[in-house]
């Protein structure tokens, strides 16, 4: 149990009018494909037809720039197009075959009603005429976007087998101006980096934003307090509550599945920092380590019943592993380099991503957990930082450095697809990818 | 590099100054990026203490004005990378802090620990409240009471300079001492 808290602790702070100040913040990201597949699958994505009147939105146009900033496809440039076919029965497929696309996407749009969208739209295989998929999508103007990824991940999964991530959300902080006079951002965008919206902004430091398990709330630190505290968000409201706020460090926190409890890190008077759990609705405090060394970035394992951690309890920061049941003892996990941090669990339980040091160089790199192997090194930057998978486990976002600017970038978890996204403005730390539903 | 010491202590002063009229916002000199930290005890003065009347502002205005190379102007320690050990060019810095907090035990100060910005950002922020204990135990072995320090590890989050090279990193790996209103 925890024995101090600030008297504020825990006090609910409905603070709406500035939290949920939620403009759009900037322009969308440019993705630059630094490492694509050599394997991209040809793909035609025709436009689809409109009636007068329509959104000039680009539905099918949006559908092939997902599928192509995946690096597993490459779309075919409309000015090759020697026909535009809006179903199946339009489809000269042998033309198409000529064209080297193995794989065709149509459809069209019409408006039952004013501000009324219905999206037809098939997916064939050219080589076999075969329809693989054939939808119909309802929605309104402000929903075009979210059909287009959604369509996207259709197609993402028909042809590949994995759930496509497209129409899911991504968290981040966007650190704008210079030492010493910056904003802080914490910026909510569509996984694409469209949408951008600040739905928290402060003169002192935002940090560790993290996705509760139904893509409802955010619960990051903030240190508008010049101290750190635990705070948690309601997107959608953009009420917000202090969970933890006891004197000293308050940081790190992580959600357990249930989404019942917040695992955090906190210290004593003697600044030792060691992971509890805190229950988001008794406010209980149950401590998980007990050890001199620094103890931080808990995370949940999938069934709730451990928890991995950072610790330099051996000297330099290390893996671990710990069960929740009373009396446990961690394991130590990773025994390559001397330095390895922020550990991430994939969506199925399988493997770990974190930071590691390679020569001097920071970088992400994947832990087998079944078979115990060695890391498997993915990037190649030097002040690569913080993953997250994709809720598909098909990608990891980190942050990095470009030219002097903190950016994003991607890398698929095969390591084969590389992405930098470079942002108009600021630097962009500490992604944090949604999960399914976050829409 | 000796033009830069002088601005630095010169803004240490005004930085002091800053800090009595309750503005706790930390300000770095500007700083070229190819200079390492420096250190107003490898300068060699001795300390010009002046007596203090209890620690309100005005006395703290005339310390401020009194010398500009005394170890008080020093408002930051620097530490080696991965490192929280006070190294021994600051025990005079240290040295005065103590004597100043233990003569004014009305006075209180923040320490604020601070790593580059290289790695993972919670280890760091483990780091840079490492760097602060390190310095609070180095004042309260000195007789400053546990009551007037207070402590906060921003990690990599407030550096002192940016830029990804040697100098710039050098120059965040850091305690500030800060007083506090």
């Amino acid at each position: 149990m925890n024995e101090k808290s600030r008297p504020f602790a825990l006090a609910l702070l409905l603070l709406a009018g500035l939290a949920a100040c939620a403009s759009p913040a900037h322009a969308a990201f440019v993705v630059q494909i630094t490492r694509g597949q050599d394997t991209a699958i040809p793909i035609a994505i025709v436009p689809f037809a409109a009636p007068p009147g329509a959104s000039p939105f680009d539905v099918a146009g949006l559908v092939a720039q997902d599928l192509d900033g995946s690096g597993r496809f490459k779309s075919m440039d409309r000015r090759d197009m020697i026909d535009l076919p809006h179903s199946g029965a339009e489809i000269s497929f042998d033309d198409w075959r000529r064209l080297n696309d193995d794989y065709i996407v149509v459809g069209g749009m019409t408006m039952p009603a004013p501000d009324r969208y219905d999206i037809a739209f098939e997916l064939y295989n050219v080589l076999t005429r075969q329809r693989l998929l054939g939808y119909q999508i309802h929605t309104d103007t402000a929903g075009l976007r979210l059909a287009g990824h959604q369509i996207a991940d259709k197609v993402f999964q028909s042809i590949l087998g994995i759930r496509g991530a497209f129409a899911t959300r991504v968290a981040y902080v966007l650190v704008l101006g210079h030492v010493p006079h910056r904003t802080f951002q914490l910026v909510v965008a569509d996984a694409d980096g469209a949408n951008p919206h600040v739905v928290m902004q402060s003169s002192q430091p935002l940090m560790s934003p993290a996705w509760s398990p139904d893509g409802k709330e955010l619960a990051y630190v903030s240190f508008e307090d010049k101290l750190p505290s635990i705070y948690v968000q309601v997107l959608k409201t953009g009420a917000r509550r202090v969970v933890s706020a006891t004197a000293g460090v308050n940081q790190a926190p992580a959600w357990s599945p249930d989404g019942r409890k917040l695992a955090v890190t906190l210290s004593n008077r003697a600044g030792n920092l060691d992971i509890y759990i805190l229950d988001l609705a008794t406010h209980a405090l149950t401590r998980v380590t007990h050890n001199p060394g620094i103890d931080t970035e808990p995370q949940w394992s999938n069934d709730g019943k451990s928890l991995y951690f950072t610790s330099d309890r051996d000297g330099g920061p290390q893996i671990f592993q710990v069960p929740l049941a009373p009396g446990s003892r961690p394991r130590r996990l990773t025994f390559q380099g001397s330095y390895n941090a922020r550990p991430r669990l994939s969506p199925d339980g399988s493997q770990l991503a974190l930071v590691t040091r390679v020569h001097g160089k920071f970088r992400i790199a994947t832990f087998d957990l079944q078979h115990h192997g060695g890391l498997r090194v993915l990037t190649h930057g030097r002040f690569d930082e913080s993953p997250s998978y994709a809720p598909n486990g098909a990608e990891i976002i980190y942050a990095t450095h470009a030219a002097g600017r903190g950016v994003l970038a991607l890398v698929s978890t095969d390591g084969r697809v590389q992405q930098t996204l470079i942002s108009p403005q600021g630097d962009v730390e500490e992604p944090v990818w949604g999960p399914f539903g976050s829409e | 590099m000796k033009r830069l010491t002088a601005m630095t202590l010169l803004l240490s002063g005004a930085m002091l100054l800053a800090a009595c009229h309750g503005k706790s916002a930390v300000k770095e000199p500007a700083s070229s990026a190819s200079e390492v930290p420096t250190n107003a005890a490898a300068g060699g003065a001795g300390t010009t203490m002046t007596p203090l009347g209890g620690g309100n502002s005005g006395s703290l205005q005339a310390i401020a004005q009194a010398g500009n190379d005394a170890p008080l102007d020093q408002r930051t320690i620097y530490f080696d990378f991965d490192r929280s050990e006070i190294k021994p060019q600051y025990d005079a810095v240290i040295a005065a802090y103590a004597k100043m907090l233990t003569a004014n035990p009305g006075l209180k100060i923040r320490l604020e620990g601070n790593t580059d910005d290289r790695g993972s950002r919670e280890y760091n922020i483990g780091l840079g409240e490492r760097r602060a204990q390190a310095v609070r135990r180095a004042l309260m072995l000195q007789g400053v009471a546990d009551a007037q320090i207070t402590t906060v590890s921003y990690g990599a989050e407030r550096p002192a300079v940016e830029g990804d090279n040697a100098a710039a990193w050098a120059m965040n790996r850091r305690v500030d001492m800060v007083y506090q209103p």
